[in-house]
């Protein structure tokens, strides 16, 4: 491999895209620091012998960081050892509290301190606090923090962005952020993991931050994965009633049967020791397990790539309609070598199970639009067609894409398991979760309650409030225009006729 | 004579890598196993050599592919390239190919669009490196898939920047149709972009469908658990046959060598009908191979039923299907290559395949069938034939597929993705209109 590199490599580049995440308040930071995690992990585990190779460039650069400004060793020949890794990741809260807890902890090395941004106060809750007040005060130096990190990417295909939705940071800076890379890096793709309140989040505002910052992500993501806690809740729950002797929240025991790091939810074998764990990891774990798979393909070989651009490509008829429901499987693999590891077909009807999704909707009732599936491990085509013959009859696709699929097959399994599957179907259900979400908002909104929390931000009006309701609307309706199709298509135009 | 291999995109270039590997193993057979005595067999090996690879000065060299590879990403020519220097019997030129970095994200207008202009003049000049090592050029052959970005629109742009320059060289394009269902979502607007900019740039278009591929992996070679690389093989097994030399027999009498031209010369006598397909008998897996023996005359049965009614393969054929029965249709043919290898190959039986009722009506009798007869077996077969058709054949599909992109292109889904890279709704109707007209061209045979 390292002598062709050597052919194709007249400006000794990496080969491979590089991709930057920016992680975004509270929770956007945590589940960013299980990502890096198990970043290490996975690659540690394919990558024995320590090379600094295009696979782990694409997540993480080289340095030498014996200098105080710890210099960027270039790819060269890609023969180079791993001296140390720094993520590629920008790191942005408006308090200190969880991201000053990570540059002390056992991944501080992993981070570039030139690389966060924190401010002392936090954002009240407020989403016009985080995106009209810090996210001005802030603009230029995010833009500088992120061309920086920008600069050390040969070719820079992709920005992951992490936060959630109900508070004010993650929220507000958040699409703030979203709104920069769309007007300075518009080439460069943005997919969003934003994480949803459930409807008794603790947070009352929940849901103005959720609908203002849904219209950002409706107008400037490519393509955005809603995830829900009560999903990840209830994937944790689920693991620990298959393995009796498993404590919620905390590590799985191999002695129950399951096999170490294996579970979805697991971070053994992170840099992170036990003593480390918070409460909220397995269920981050479950976030970060999600971006791996999705970026496999792209990073390791198999004899079907999908790049991350073909994904948007794939999944996205409509440039709004860009909100996709995934889930995953296995949720862990057996330590016991003498039981039979579970079927391969078994581990494609639970991905269509709605218990394996990250977020509560219910597809098998609505129409696909279009559905991925992100193979890993030892998995052939053959192996992808005959379940797909098997569940297709089940699933509705919307009538002109009835063979909506798309198929990626990386040969790289994830750490403790054989194979696994991760699913991204566009599924007018999503519009079940916005509408939610909106009668929530108006339940606040027709008796404007905390509005002049919002409106007393410099910057921020009452305009904003009604343009992102219309937004949210406007998007719930397009779905269900869609999803009327179901049992009523509408016919197509008339095939172009030849005349002799 | 020469020919020029062009591999495009993930598709092309595994086929590719896999083509190169099927002639050396041919190559390579057992002495036994040729049918032929040993100085036949150097002259063929000598021919397939020159045919396909370059050797430098000295004949001692490792044989070099006469190819060149382009990628919108790296992994998979890194991959061919290692996978053919561990053969030990032959490797790729160095710097012969081409890669970016990003890809063509499954999407035709940035592959045709943008890429394409991007990479013409390193890539032409690759290929222009390429043909300056032939003494003889036949012609080029193009590997790619119609599903893609990369192999589709770049391959389309290439195939258009080879014929700018090369006006008078025979350009033969083969094609991986998708499986129906599972690859690409928006493989059928792919395939329409592709096959309309083709057509107007290309000699002829070989067309390997995956779903039949499978087909014949899984009940003729019984493979349980089918990969792509279990399917390409089966790919490089039909071009092999075809491309692998064999003295043809002219209508004038005499014989010459199966160039590309002479091939495509007798296989699209009009320029409105330029779609091929191959099918061949036997197909089995090496280890069948060594027990079976066959008479030409159960093979070419087959092989003409094969042909009459369609089938991928020579199992499950339909023997309902008749020519000349009132109100049954069959496959109608323009213009039939037999290529018959191997064992006792000159003693074959053609004729039933020179029959005026498997031809449309106005094709005059003589120029209907071609055949070649190489006594030299092939790869272990003891007695193959292949057909090189240009009929119905891949129409139903065609049909299919137009249908399909119809239906999305109704709804104008997707359709945003193309426009970003510069690709008008203008451009998508003349895509659909070509096709309609060629559609229409072979239904009406």
């Amino acid at each position: 491999m390292r002598q062709f590199y050597d052919d194709c490599n007249p400006h000794q580049h990496s080969e491979m895209t590089q991709s930057i995440v920016v992680q975004v308040g509270q929770c956007g930071n945590q589940i960013g620091y299980r990502f890096w995690d198990l970043a290490l992990r996975e690659h540690a585990a394919v990558n024995k012998n320590g090379i600094y190779d295009e696979s782990v460039g694409s997540f993480f650069r080289n340095v030498d960081s014996r200098y105080e400004n710890a210099s960027d060793i270039p790819f060269g020949q890609g023969q180079g050892k791993i001296k140390s890794l720094k993520a590629r990741a920008v790191l942005v809260d408006m308090e200190e509290g969880v991201v000053s807890e990570m540059t002390k902890g056992p991944l501080r090395e992993v981070f570039d301190f030139q690389q966060l941004i924190t401010d002392v106060s936090g954002s009240g809750n407020n989403w016009a606090v985080g995106h009209k007040m810090y996210g001005t005060q802030y603009r230029e130096k995010l833009s500088e923090t992120i061309r920086r990190a920008a600069e050390f990417c040969d070719c820079l295909q992709c920005f992951f962005v992490l936060h959630s939705m109900g508070g004010g940071t993650g929220s507000g800076v958040g699409t703030s952020i979203l709104n920069l890379l769309a007007d300075e890096y518009p080439d460069v793709y943005r997919f969003v993991t934003a994480v949803y309140p459930s409807s008794e989040d603790d947070v009352v505002t929940s849901p103005y931050n959720s609908v203002l910052a849904m219209h950002e992500l409706t107008e400037k993501a490519d393509c955005v994965l809603p995830i829900e806690n009560q999903a990840l809740v209830d994937i944790v729950n689920k693991i620990g009633q298959s393995v009796p002797s498993a404590k919620l929240g905390k590590r799985v025991y191999n002695a129950s049967g399951v096999k170490a790091g294996s579970a979805i939810i697991d971070g053994e074998g992170g840099l992170s020791k036990a003593s480390d764990e918070k409460p909220f990891d397995s269920m981050n774990n479950i976030v970060a397990n999600l971006l791996l798979n999705m970026t496999s393909s792209a990073r390791f070989e198999g004899s079907l790539n999908v790049d991350l651009n073909e994904i948007t490509m794939n999944l996205v008829p409509f440039p709004k309609l860009h909100y996709l429901v995934s889930s995953q499987t296995p949720l862990f693999s057996l330590s016991d070598v003498h039981l039979p590891p579970r079927r391969l077909d078994q581990m494609f009807s639970d991905a269509f199970s709605r218990d394996h999704q990250l977020i509560k909707a219910d597809p098998k009732h609505s129409l696909y639009l279009a559905c991925a599936l992100m193979v890993r491990g030892n998995v052939e085509i053959s192996d992808v067609r005959r379940n797909i013959e098997r569940l297709k009859p089940n699933l509705k696709f919307i009538h002109w894409n009835n063979e909506g699929w798309k198929t990626g097959l990386c040969s790289v399994p994830p750490v403790g398991q054989n194979y696994s599957l991760l699913t991204l179907a566009n599924n007018t259900c999503v519009h079940n979760t916005f509408v939610d979400l909106r009668d929530r908002f108006n339940r606040l909104y027709k008796r404007k309650a905390h509005i002049h929390h919002y409106t007393s931000v410099e910057g921020m009006e009452v305009d904003d409030f009604s343009s992102s309701i219309d937004s949210l609307n406007s998007l719930v309706e397009e779905y269900k225009g869609l999803e009327r199709q179901m049992n009523n298509p509408t016919p197509p135009e008339p095939r172009l006729e030849i005349f002799k | 004579m020469s020919i020029i291999t062009v591999q495009l995109g993930q598709c092309g270039n595994q086929i590719g890598g896999q083509l190169f590997h099927t002639f050396m193993e041919d190559v390579h057979s057992k002495p036994l196993a040729t049918q032929v005595a040993p100085d036949k067999n150097e002259d063929y090996k000598d021919e397939v050599l020159s045919r396909f690879f370059y050797r430098g000065e000295s004949r001692e060299e490792m044989p070099r592919a006469r190819a060149v590879m382009v990628d919108m990403e790296p992994k998979v020519i890194a991959q061919t390239y290692q996978e053919a220097k561990r053969s030990g019997t032959w490797c790729y030129s160095e710097k012969q190919h081409y890669c970016q970095q990003r890809g063509s994200g499954n999407n035709w207008a940035h592959g045709f669009c943008i890429h394409g202009p991007a990479c013409q003049s390193t890539v032409m000049e690759l290929i222009r490196r390429e043909a300056e090592k032939c003494d003889n050029l036949g012609g080029f052959l193009s590997l790619m898939s119609l599903a893609g970005g990369t192999g589709s629109g770049v391959g389309a742009y290439v195939t258009r920047c080879l014929r700018d320059e090369f006006p008078h060289a025979f350009i033969m394009n083969q094609v991986v149709w998708p499986y129906k269902m599972g690859e690409v979502i928006v493989q059928n607007y792919n395939a329409v972009l592709t096959l309309s900019r083709l057509y107007h740039n290309v000699d002829a278009i070989i067309v390997m469908e995956n779903d039949h591929l499978h087909k014949i992996c899984q009940q003729l070679l019984s493979i349980k658990k089918i990969s792509f690389k279990d399917i390409n093989k089966v790919i490089c097994h039909k071009l092999a046959t075809m491309l692998q030399p064999c003295p043809l027999s002219k209508y004038t009498g005499d014989t010459c060598s199966n160039s590309i031209g002479e091939m495509l010369e007798h296989l699209v006598p009009h320029p409105d009908y330029k779609l091929l397909t191959v099918k061949n008998i036997p197909q089995m897996s090496a280890a069948a191979q060594e027990f079976s023996t066959y008479q030409w005359h159960g093979l070419l049965k087959h092989l003409r039923q094969m042909l009459i009614s369609d089938a991928p393969m020579e199992e499950g054929i339909d023997w309902q299907v008749r020519v000349n029965s009132q109100g049954s249709h069959h496959n109608t043919s323009l213009a039939n290559l037999l290529l018959l290898r191997g064992k006792e190959s000159s003693s074959a039986d053609t004729a039933p395949f020179s029959d005026s009722a498997l031809y449309a009506p106005w094709i005059p009798p003589d120029a209907a069938l071609m055949t070649g007869v190489q006594p030299r077996a092939f790869n272990h077969y003891e007695k193959s034939a292949s057909l090189i058709s240009n009929s119905q054949s891949p129409v139903t599909l065609m049909d299919s597929m137009v249908g399909k992109a119809w239906d999305m292109f109704s709804s104008r889904a997707y359709v945003h993705q193309y426009a970003k890279h510069g690709l008008t709704e203008d451009e998508f109707l003349d895509g659909f209109a070509t096709l309609e007209q060629v559609i229409a061209n072979y239904k009406h045979l």
